[in-house]
């Protein structure tokens, strides 16, 4: 019983964020039960991922090689990852914190009876294991213990530092992962559930989880045309828009906006927060900023305590005064 | 359509949460309590589902006994019926409450007939754990997919979609009976009216005393994230502010000078 197997997911070959922390996390642990750090990969251009990961610490890295399973299918894909368990027997099994990664995981515990922690921050190898978890999408910690066999996590997303793995230096020195390709029994039941269709997103646009800088706006913004503004600022910093939970449940912008708890989750270099007082709802999807600032009347609002930065004012004189400013800068 | 939805007290925790002094639990008394918008979306969907296509909607809930209000809630909006899975107030892990869930529907099903859907909100509010739904799902040996944001039956089979990582959407093509678990944004849940809400304080609620169990897991305490920085910088007040913003962007480097 040594070493943790990792869920890592990519986009055609790229590796995906999330993934990319669970594997620190994961790296962190060996230290504990040791052995080696193994990876599962699924999915058009698996293989590719898969011989990355040697900069990041992974040994090997199993590629799973059957065409049922290159469509994701989460029971499918977690009956695999189950059937890797058993065979090498790690310590761990880790996912990163995103849709798929608490989707597949959860299979793996139900279908094997095991508790599954999700949301960990911090975790430390042993009998029990010891590990604090985020409750409320990290307006609140929890201390937690874990007796099991194999511990099922998920990683908190943008919690841990991926900064710290510099792939191309890495690269250089580590040695590149054994990339195996691995043929699971494939039952058809485990497939009944799985992606039969996608639908592109809209081109040209930039997508919140992605964009360097987003503005949001609140209650202040007043309403759907209100936000005209603040994409006017945004289109200026190459950035997005998006809002609080109050916004998309005026209608003012489409629930795909939404930035919180039951929304999206971003990690922008900046964010600017318009007209937003800063419930925890919707804290939680936006601290993971590198930097906030606040444009908002009161500077009492709870916004003040989570921004690095604030005007105090009216979002609708503010916002057309940093838009006239940028492009007076830039020559008209 | 036979409709189960699942649904978990909370409390509405607002701009701030406090905790009780043994770091045990959140401190409950100036809070309401509710439950999360997910489940909210998951109500409202089970209403319009037999609104349209006939059957009847069923609401269950694990807590305390004070977690008849979210049932009440519930049926004041739609469903017909509610069960209260009824705890002593210890906390129930996703093992064990996955397990007391299954139980209540094997029973409910056996006399009453199967439910076409089962319904829960992508991940409780408070706890986060991301597992009730397709614990109970595997149990159940049915097909189970999280994070659905659009649904549509026909023919014996939910059209359903998640938004896809990096953008876009998927789609499944599940056939009933299936588990969902949903997101917020899947519709506009309503309002309960007056008369909807005088019939909901009548009902019956059906109570089940669940069996607690400890499944590998302890909770040893709960805390507050240290505060990042105390408050904000001031930059300034009003528009007269706008060339220090515009400084600060190239500074931090999202605009170029």
């Amino acid at each position: 019983m040594s070493g943790v197997l990792v869920f890592v997911e990519h986009a055609a070959g790229e590796l995906d964020r999330l993934s990319r922390e669970a594997l620190v996390l994961a790296a962190s642990l060996l230290s504990g039960p040791g052995g080696p750090l193994e990876a599962a990969l699924f999915g058009p251009g698996a293989a590719d991922a898969a011989r990355s990961l040697g900069a990041h610490g992974v040994a090997s890295a199993h590629v799973v090689d059957d065409a049922r399973l290159a469509s994701y299918a989460p029971a499918g894909w977690g009956a695999a990852i189950a059937e890797l368990m058993a065979a090498r027997s790690p310590a761990a099994v880790i996912a990163g914190g995103s849709d798929r990664g608490h989707e597949v995981l959860a299979h793996v515990a139900a279908r094997t009876a095991r508790p599954m922690v999700t949301n960990v921050v911090d975790v430390t190898a042993g009998d029990p294991w010891r590990l604090t978890r985020q409750r409320w999408a990290g307006s609140l910690l929890e201390d937690a213990e874990l007796s099991a066999e194999v511990a099922l996590l998920t990683v908190a997303p943008h919690v841990v530092p991926v900064e710290e793995v510099d792939p191309g230096a890495a690269a250089a020195s580590a040695p590149a992962a054994a990339v195996l390709p691995f043929a699971p029994q494939v039952n058809e039941r485990d497939l009944v559930a799985r992606v039969t269709g996608r639908e592109a997103p809209v081109a040209g646009s930039v997508s919140l989880t992605d964009a360097k800088v987003v503005v949001g706006g609140g209650r202040g913004v007043g309403s759907a045309e209100g936000f005209a503004e603040l994409e006017e600022l945004a289109g200026l910093l190459g950035g997005a828009v998006g809002g609080s939970r109050v916004v998309t449940s005026a209608g003012w912008r489409p629930h795909s906006d939404q930035i919180g708890q039951t929304g999206l989750r971003i990690a922008p270099d900046l964010y600017i927060a318009c007209g937003i007082s800063g419930a925890i709802q919707h804290i939680v999807g936006c601290k993971a900023a590198k930097r906030i600032l606040a444009i908002n009347t009161d500077p009492d609002s709870p916004i003040m305590a989570a921004a690095d930065y604030a005007v105090i004012g009216d979002l609708h004189q503010v916002v057309p005064a940093i838009t006239a400013e940028i492009r007076r800068r830039a020559g008209g | 359509m036979e409709i189960l939805v699942c649904v978990k007290r909370v409390p509405a925790t607002g701009g701030r949460i406090a905790l009780t002094p043994d770091g045990q639990e959140i401190d409950t008394r100036y809070l309401g309590f509710t439950v999360s918008p997910h489940e909210e979306c998951a109500v409202e969907e089970a209403v319009r589902i037999v609104e349209a296509q006939g059957g009847s909607a069923t609401v269950l809930t694990l807590g305390p006994a004070a977690a008849e209000e979210q049932l009440r809630d519930a049926m004041a909006v739609g469903v017909d019926r509610a069960i209260l899975l009824e705890t002593d107030g210890r906390e129930f892990d996703p093992v064990a409450t996955s397990s007391a869930i299954v139980e209540a529907i094997r029973v409910q099903e056996a006399a009453h007939g199967r439910f076409d859907l089962v319904l829960f909100g992508n991940e409780a509010a408070d706890t986060g754990d991301f597992q009730v739904g397709i614990r109970v799902a595997v149990a159940l040996d049915r097909p189970v997919v999280t994070g659905i944001k659009s649904l549509t039956l026909r023919d014996g089979t939910a059209f359903a979609r998640r938004e896809a990582t990096g953008g876009g959407w998927e789609t499944y093509e599940i056939p009933l009976p299936a588990v969902l678990s949903v997101k917020e944004g899947l519709n506009l849940p309503r309002y309960p009216s007056v008369p909807g809400r005088l019939r909901a304080k009548r009902k019956e609620i059906e109570r089940i005393q669940p069996a607690w169990s400890r499944n590998g897991t302890v909770k040893v305490g709960l805390r507050l994230p240290e505060e990042e920085g105390a408050h904000a910088e001031i930059l300034g007040n009003g528009p007269d502010t706008a060339p220090t913003v515009v400084d600060l962007l190239v500074r931090i480097g999202v605009l170029a000078s």
